[in-house]
């Protein structure tokens, strides 16, 4: 491929060169009905770096081969190329060991495993399962499912009118019936950025597991799991820069160990008889069947090239993005930002005039400026704001001033189209 | 306060503005024949769970004949002002001549130019520009989804 240079130069110093890291993303150079492409989905998904791309495309090229499983070249550069990926991850989060990290689909996933295997061994009738109202569906519908199947209630912490979690609340509702915690460290609708860390030492004394939703804190900010203090961490590859289809769970060894296994097939066992099986040891006991070994290997470069940028220059630029977008958002009349001002991430949720979040998107679509519209998966928060729909900005690494320049002047044919004074 | 600017409007404002008439966006703003119906025959609710549109609608036959239509709901202006036209245009009509208005509204979403100039359409015409926005047909369509799942198997003869 004749691409660009895919390796930031650790050396740029303390400047953000943003040109140079826009030209690393090829479809940022596109055009979308004519324009420039802005994109500010982020939060759904993240665009791909060339070296991410190139990474699975050399892997496909090179010593594409089934792992764990053969004895053949192709084979053995596969499989170490898919556990040194598990290797980056885990090193990423500050886990103490790669054999906690599962790879998974996504974040969804993640959850849903921790779901069906802990919960299913853990939680009994009359158990309380904790979660807030802003979960994503994704932490949401995996607990009322099994709440559903064990006979156990699902409770929910309330939320301010910012969005911000009321901690009274959670103090109040978590007791020695709560079993599990599941919160998600950052909204994926208001941005707002969840106190995990107190959340999980408070789980922990009431002798609950504490599940964290990093799906979008992990593209954001430097984890630290041990840190954190919690039991499991979920997130999702593709909105941090790697491809679709990869995603972690990082769990804790003895609260592993102790789960049985979820998915069973082949790569997860250790023996097979025909009487019944053994599974096999951490983490491949998680992890039935062939894996997404393409997606792990991208995953683990684009770890590689955010720390190469560093997470704390991305938080950086992030947050002056952010602080940008508020401002010139706030100044337009009859527009409505959602969500606290500080401790947040760059998802920004608003809605302007009376035009509806669906009929903003497909405007500022036309001017290439790409948003999301609708409840993001996030039904519950949305009947808690008292809004049936927003549309969604959410800036990346990427992004830059101008495209917040662009979201606005797109806002403004928006309020001619519809007549907005 | 200032106003966000309006930069260049290219070639895709003539798509825009022919998806956002006046009359739909009037239709938006002040839906006709919103709210309970009395007497209502059928009811039914349909949503979109993609982008949350929500659409109740309530007929009154008598009959085969369509006495009345209202709808509740919310979402984007397509959707709604699709519900609100569905009142004026059906009221009186037979559900055969009800589901053959339908067939022909669909087929304008698809950018049939014939269907687009039928008459018959009334208002529903200056939807015609959701066929230049396929991913908004869905929306044009919710109410008369409900409509189809409402009636449209009593089709006479059928
Ligand atoms: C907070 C949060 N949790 C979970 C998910 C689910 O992630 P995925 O669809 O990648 O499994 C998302 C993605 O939209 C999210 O924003």
């Amino acid at each position: 491929m004749d691409t660009p240079d895919p390796t930031l130069d650790l050396e740029t110093g303390p400047a953000y060169d943003i040109e140079r890291i826009r030209a690393d993303f090829p479809i940022l150079g596109r055009l979308v009905h004519g324009h420039p492409l802005a994109y500010l989905d982020n939060a759904a998904t993240s665009q791909k770096p060339y070296s991410v791309i190139q990474a699975v495309d050399a892997y496909y090229r090179e010593i594409n081969a089934n792992v764990h499983r053969g004895a053949h070249e192709l084979s053995i550069r596969a499989t170490e190329a898919y556990e040194e990926a598990r290797e980056v991850v885990a090193d990423h989060i500050g886990a103490p060991s790669a054999s906690e990290v599962i790879f998974v689909r996504g974040a969804t996933e993640a959850i849903n495993l921790v779901a069906w295997t802990w919960g299913a061994a853990h939680v009994a009738e009359g158990d309380e399962i904790l979660l807030t109202k802003m979960e994503h569906h994704s932490n949401l519908v995996p607990w009322q499912i099994l709440a559903g199947r064990a006979g156990a209630t699902v409770r929910y912490v309330d939320v301010e009118a910012d969005g911000t979690l009321v901690m009274d609340d959670y103090d109040r509702l978590l007791s020695d019936r709560t079993c599990l915690v599941a919160v998600t460290h950052v909204s994926n609708t208001l941005g707002v950025v969840n106190p995990v860390a107190e959340i999980a030492q408070k789980a922990r004394e009431a002798d609950a597991i504490c599940v964290v939703d990093g799906a979008q804190a992990a593209p954001h900010m430097q984890l630290d799991v041990q840190a954190i203090g919690c039991d499991f961490y979920a997130f999702s590859g593709h909105k941090m820069l790697a491809p679709t289809g990869i995603g972690a769970l990082w769990g804790r060894r003895e609260i592993l160990e102790h789960m049985p296994p979820w998915q069973g097939g082949g790569e997860m066992i250790s023996e097979v008889r025909l009487e019944g099986f053994t599974a096999a040891q951490l983490p491949h006991k998680f992890e039935a069947g062939t894996p997404n070994i393409a997606g792990a290997i991208g995953f683990a470069e684009a770890i590689r090239y955010l720390q190469r940028i560093g997470l704390e220059r991305v938080h950086a630029w992030e947050s002056d993005l952010t602080a940008y977008a508020l401002e010139r958002l706030d100044a337009v009349d009859g527009l409505e930002v959602f969500g606290p001002r500080k401790d947040r991430v760059g998802v920004i949720s608003f809605r302007y005039a009376d035009i509806h979040a669906h009929d903003l998107a497909t405007i500022l679509d036309q001017k290439g400026v790409a948003i999301r519209a609708g409840h993001h998966c996030n039904q519950p928060l949305m009947t808690h704001l008292g809004v049936d729909a927003t549309a969604r900005a959410s800036v990346y690494l990427y992004n830059t001033r101008s495209e917040i320049d662009a979201l606005v002047d797109a806002l403004g044919l928006a309020a001619k189209l519809f007549g907005v004074a | 306060m200032a106003k966000p600017g309006h930069g260049s409007d290219g070639l895709e404002l003539s798509s825009l503005q022919d998806l956002y008439q006046q009359v739909i966006l009037d239709h938006y703003r002040r839906p006709r024949n919103k709210g309970p119906l009395e007497g209502a025959t059928h009811t039914l609710t349909l949503n979109n769970p993609l982008c949350g549109d929500v659409i109740d609608l309530m007929l009154r036959l008598e009959g085969d004949r369509i006495a009345e239509v209202h709808f509740e709901g919310k979402g984007c202006s397509i959707s709604q002002a699709s519900a609100s036209m569905m009142g004026a245009i059906l009221k009186g009509q037979t559900i055969e001549q009800a589901l053959a208005i339908m067939d022909t509204f669909t087929r304008m979403l698809h950018g049939d130019a014939d269907a687009a100039a039928d008459t018959d359409l009334g208002d529903l015409r200056a939807l015609a520009g959701v066929a230049k926005f396929p991913v908004r047909v869905k929306c044009a369509l919710l109410a008369w989804n409900c409509l189809d799942e409402m009636v449209g198997s009593e089709k006479p003869g059928s």
